[in-house]
């Protein structure tokens, strides 16, 4: 026999890279579950098409780069990303795009910037980007909440749309929206909450006119309030676990309260509210799991509260005043661009550095 | 006459900028390290002239007026490349023509043979031989610089250049270089010999 | 001027870590005594500084604590025999180190006498001045027992105006329990080496600290204090890795920060550990060098975990099979702790002053290291760095080599806890790089040094041989001008020119050889009378020859010894050159 040599420390935690992301996937069950209910089976096959496409992704990637495939994907990030990028867009776009999405989250924007731990941008956040201004139609087609149409396509036929965009009786995804919205109101485009504020802000009403609309509910868009809550009770879960500190979901969804109440005291008619930023749209999903990315976000304390107080403020700046409804995707990646210059001043002052002699 | 004044007002501006530069040039005049001064530093300074020159300093100079970066093989690949980042010149491989890379050696004289001659001390260029003509030499192992120049001068081939040892307060944690010792099970442990990877 | 009382806020440091403590079952019993080994590996390199000089040779009879070297200059701290026996080798041992290099080493073949040898307590200290007191702590060879093993006497020594002198009982890293056992049974013994630390140091207040997780040392420790009625404070401070290493228990306590490049000496605070207290308790009191040391034995594969009094250098095998070890198949044994020890590749290593702990742990109880994965930027090294530094970046730095980067980042002030590689996700051996990064800038330093004499020597070697020429210069010049001056001089007394004269005289010399060339004739005679006397000179020669032969016998023994090395260093040289040529043949011909 003989003696192994080891550097120290000879004891570790064990929580893994795998362990982690374990845990966020798991993080996000409540929230899945919540969109599965409110926007039909789509979700579902958003996923596993998301997933296996990640996976082959990742590991042709690591094999092009020399890397060992099965060790690589075993850290389950790629399966974050996808999941990520799955739960973001319409439950019911086509197949492809979410395979163009994944594919160009793994390969371009994570492995072309050196694999994992050196990609500047949030990869689910990019390719949502890049599938936002390719594919506009496709990526805006939100279906109703279920609970509003009242009907609903069922597994096979959501698996259907996806794959051939029609229904087995053939009608397309747009025609399933038209039947679903027009069961509620005519000439009206069923979009997501945040879609319909703009929309009716552009046309002239006020906000509280817009606020009729039926997909809002008592307090913020019907279904998308569940969702919202389901999201942030993963991450509060994660926050529990020690997965994630409370600096970024803190100061993002901190900033963004204050950005809220500030514009709807200047202009109550035309800037909605706290339920409706903190409740309508993506805010928790990227409070809790996007912007708490470890790769891209800024790494000390400091750093990370300014990281995501920049973007609460994208957020809330891109959703008032910007083209698009909501802003999740565009304010972590502009954040993401800062974050070399914000670790760069917030360096924690070194112990026994001149200035702390005291 | 346009162009008259065009040219004088040129010729105006030109005299003008050239004082100022003029001016700059005295006033804030930027006192910098000779550049002789930079690529000796860099050098190792075993002054083994193995570059072909009479020392460090010479072939500083050398540098300075234009000569190879990669002479120089006390120093090896890292002083190349930092002359090359220096110099802002291409950082080559060492000239094998002037001797390879080796570890750290010390010169050290067999006492018992050396018959002083002061040969050795004449060639040393650090004067890190001590000895007077017919009494043994012996050499300050902490200012040799293991360049060699001593070895070949002495008559009686009586000086060695041994690698210098590893200090445990210099050791560089190269734990893969820890010989694995394998014991026999009779001592604490009855498992036979397994082979097994350091780390 | 720092003041503190029993109940002035505790500090906290930024950072930490909460691993599993595992201090029992070592801590559970009582200090044992293992018996002694028959050999002893009394290693002369214990401590930083210089090896001291020798002071025995192979065959000598050693008593109990007769010195074996002498203190040496710079921080040489001497050792003694641990037990009686006879020194047996004078050799190169494997140290106890993590390089497992070797190291000068007395080794002594114990004959279980333990007989002691004379004994001096230093009796009343009042009598004694400062020096006195801290040379006699030299000579007893006492170092700090709680880390590097720096000389204590010199790290009082170097300390003025102390304001609170800090004893620290924290000993924050798992497993280890030496420190716990020897507060809860030697109490006043430390109080006692505490006090005095307190009259060397002249510090106006003496701290106490230890963590919360060792109740039965406080209690002990209390009890020891209020039987004494010394105005000592003794602080609890909560557990929490690593609040035991020396900047931050001063953190801790005092709320300061020892200012990077300085000493704790400098804010006027200095630390010492419980076991250096006691041990110079023992020595000054009891005449007894430091020959001994608690160390903690534990780890899933020793049967009896336990704190035993180990005399220096015993083998670190014998230690563990006096506790039952049984090995597993790749048996890692760690001198130190979980977090800050280091693997040895073989159990002969000795005992030194500063082993507090060996770990024997199974793969279960503390599993190894996974293979190191990507960075994922997590920050949780961060998080837990008790010197807020930033380790993910250090290490890509390291990993880059760029070490004036590293130094930009204060690698310098890393205490190699650990703490960011025991969170690190995907299991980077952080603290590894580092020290070899630590090393290397380490070296740069010292080559850089060198090679800095070495020019200056080469420049100063250049000078010399300049101003020697210079001066054989200028001595012809004088030379030639004196000759001048004289010629001149002469020139004007109308004096013979004496180089004219001789050469007169010359001319002469071959006018008249030729004339006696011209005539053999007569000399003829001249000719065998002179032989003659040659030959009878030469016999004479070889007679004295003869006769002086034996006596001159040694000096033509070294003309010839020189002739002879001489001709060996040509036969060598020759035959190099030969080789050569053959092998540049070889080369040739392949």
């Amino acid at each position: 026999m003989s003696f192994f040599i080891a550097p120290s420390p000879h004891h570790h935690q064990k929580r893994t890279t795998t362990t982690i992301m374990r845990l966020v996937l798991l993080a996000m069950v409540p929230g899945v579950l919540a969109q599965l209910y409110f926007f039909g089976w789509g979700i579902f096959w958003q996923l596993i098409i998301a997933g296996s496409t990640a996976v082959i992704a990742e590991m042709l990637c690591l094999s092009a780069r020399n890397r060992s495939p099965v060790r690589g994907i075993q850290d389950y990030s790629a399966l974050v990303t996808a999941a990520l990028l799955a739960v973001s867009i319409p439950p019911l776009a086509p197949w492809w795009v979410i395979v163009i999405g994944t594919v160009f989250a793994i390969v371009v924007v994570k492995h072309l910037f050196g694999g994992i731990g050196h990609n500047i941008f949030n990869p689910a956040m990019a390719a949502y980007v890049l599938l936002l201004i390719s594919f506009p139609v496709q990526m805006t087609s939100w279906l109703p909440p279920v609970t509003l149409a009242g009907d609903t396509t069922s597994f096979i036929e959501s698996l259907r749309l996806i794959v051939f965009q029609f229904t087995s009786d053939g009608y397309s995804v747009n025609q399933v929206r038209a039947v679903a919205t027009g069961q509620l109101l005519d000439a009206v485009v069923m979009a997501t909450p945040l879609d319909q504020i703009k929309t009716d802000l552009a046309q002239g009403l006020t906000l509280s006119e817009s606020l009729r609309n039926p997909i809002f509910g008592a307090f913020a868009g019907h279904g998308w309030l569940w969702v919202n809550v389901a999201y942030l009770f993963g991450g509060l879960v994660l926050l529990q676990q020690r997965v994630i500190q409370w600096q970024i979901p803190g100061a993002l969804l901190g900033t963004l309260a204050v950005a809220t109440i500030i514009g709807s005291i200047v202009a109550p008619d035309t800037l909605p509210g706290l339920n409706i930023h903190w409740f309508s749209g993506g805010t928790m999903l990227a409070a809790f799991f996007i912007a708490t990315d470890p790769v891209s976000a800024a790494t000390s304390n400091r750093g990370k509260l300014i990281y995501a107080a920049l973007i609460g403020l994208l957020i809330y700046l891109i959703r008032s005043f910007g083209g698009y409804p909501d802003a999740i995707a565009f304010a972590v990646l502009l954040a993401n661009l800062c974050v070399p210059v914000i670790d760069q001043y917030t360096r924690p002052q070194a112990y026994g550095d001149v200035r702390g002699g005291q | 006459m346009s162009w008259l004044f065009g040219i004088l007002a040129l010729a105006a501006l030109a005299i003008i900028a050239g004082l100022i530069l003029g001016f700059a040039a005295i006033r804030f005049r930027v006192e910098s390290d000779p550049i002789v001064e930079q690529i000796d530093s860099l050098l190792p300074q075993t002054q083994c002239g193995q570059c072909g020159y009479p020392g460090c300093r010479p072939y500083a100079e050398a540098i300075a007026n234009g000569d190879e970066l990669n002479k120089c093989p006390p120093g090896g690949q890292a002083t190349i490349d930092k002359l090359a980042d220096l110099l802002g010149r291409e950082a080559k491989p060492l000239d094998a023509a002037h001797g390879e890379e080796d570890v750290k050696k010390v010169a050290v004289i067999r006492e018992d043979e050396c018959i002083g001659c002061t040969k050795c001390i004449q060639a040393c260029p650090v004067d890190a031989i001590m000895g007077a003509a017919r009494q043994m030499h012996t050499v300050i192992a902490d200012e040799c610089t293991g360049c060699d120049l001593c070895v070949e001068p002495c008559p009686v081939d009586c000086i060695d250049m041994v690698p210098v040892a590893i200090q445990p307060e210099r050791w560089k944690w190269d734990l893969e270089q820890i010989p694995v010792q394998y014991i026999d099970g009779s001592a604490s442990s009855p498992t036979t010999e397994q082979q097994v990877e350091t780390q | 001027m720092i003041e503190l009382t029993t109940t002035s806020p505790l500090h906290t440091f930024p950072g930490g870590i909460h691993p599993p403590e595992r201090k029992a079952p070592a801590n559970s019993t009582p200090t044992k005594r293992l018996p002694l080994a028959d050999r002893l590996y009394v290693s002369l390199r214990q401590h930083s500084g210089l090896i001291a000089e020798l002071c025995v040779s192979v065959g000598d009879r050693v008593t109990k604590g007769q010195p074996l070297s002498k203190p040496g200059v710079d921080n040489g701290l001497p050792v003694h025999a641990p037990t009686s026996g006879v020194i047996t080798a004078i050799t190169e041992h494997p140290l106890n180190h993590p390089s497992a290099l070797t190291g000068p080493t007395v080794c002594i073949e114990v004959d279980h006498l333990d007989e002691w040898g004379a004994r001096e307590p230093l009796g009343d200290l009042s009598t004694l001045s400062r020096r006195e007191i801290l040379n006699y702590l030299q000579t007893m060879g006492i170092a700090g027992l709680g880390g590097a093993g720096f000389p204590t006497a010199r790290k009082i020594a170097g300390a003025q105006g102390i304001d609170v002198l800090i004893i620290n009982g924290v000993e924050c890293e798992p497993y280890i329990a030496a420190d716990d056992r020897l507060m809860r049974e030697q109490s006043q013994g430390i109080l006692r080496g505490s006090k005095i630390l307190q009259e060397l140091t002249a510090a106006k207040q003496v701290v106490i600290a230890i963590e919360d997780n060792k109740p039965e040392a406080i209690a002990a420790m209390t009890a020891a204090l209020s039987t004494d009625n010394s105005d000592f404070i003794l602080r609890v401070i909560p557990t929490r890795y690593p609040s035991g290493g020396e900047k931050q228990l001063i953190q801790i306590l005092t709320g300061k920060q020892v200012p990077a490049n300085q000493l704790p000496a400098d804010i006027g605070v200095l630390v010492h550990n419980v076991g250096t207290a006691f041990a110079i308790a023992k020595a000054v009191d009891a005449g007894e060098p430091l020959l001994e040391r608690v160390v903690t034995v534990t780890g899933e594969t020793v049967a009896e975990p336990c704190t035993a009094w180990v005399p220096i250098g015993t083998p670190v095998g014998h230690v563990l099979q006096s506790c039952g070890f049984k090995a597993e198949p790749q048996q890692r044994v760690i001198i130190g702790g979980p977090m800050m020890g280091y693997t040895i590749p073989s159990l002969d290593v000795p005992v030194t002053k500063t082993t507090n702990c060996i770990l024997a742990p199974s793969a279960t109880e503390l599993r190894p290291a996974d293979e190191e994965m990507a960075c994922i930027r997590c920050g949780a090294c961060e998080q837990v760095c008790p010197a807020s530094l930033l380790p993910q970046q250090l290490q890509w730095l390291a990993k880059a080599k760029d070490y004036d980067g590293l130094k930009q980042h204060h690698l310098a002030d890393c205490i190699e806890c650990g703490a960011c590689a025991y969170v690190c996700p995907s299991e980077i051996p952080l603290v590894y790089y580092y020290r070899q990064a630590k090393a290397q800038i380490r070296e740069q330093l010292i080559e850089q040094q060198k090679s800095e004499i070495a020019r200056q020597r080469f420049e100063a070697r250049q000078a010399r041989l300049e101003r020697e020429k210079e001066e054989r210069l200028e001595k012809h010049r004088k030379a030639a001008e004196a000759r001048k001056a004289a010629q001149a001089a002469r020139a004007e007394s109308n004096e013979e020119d004496p180089v004219q004269a001789a050469l007169a005289r010359v001319k002469a010399r071959k006018a008249a050889q030729e004339e006696s060339a011209n005539a053999p004739a007569v000399d003829d005679k001249k000719d065998q009378v002179a032989a003659a006397v040659a030959r009878a000179k030469a016999r004479k020669a070889q007679r004295e020859a003869e006769q002086s032969s034996e006596a001159e016998s040694a000096a033509d023994d070294k003309k010839a010894q020189v002739a002879a090395a001489v001709a060996r260093a040509k036969a060598r040289k020759a035959e190099r050159e030969a080789a050569a040529q053959q092998a540049e043949k070889n080369g040739e011909d392949s």
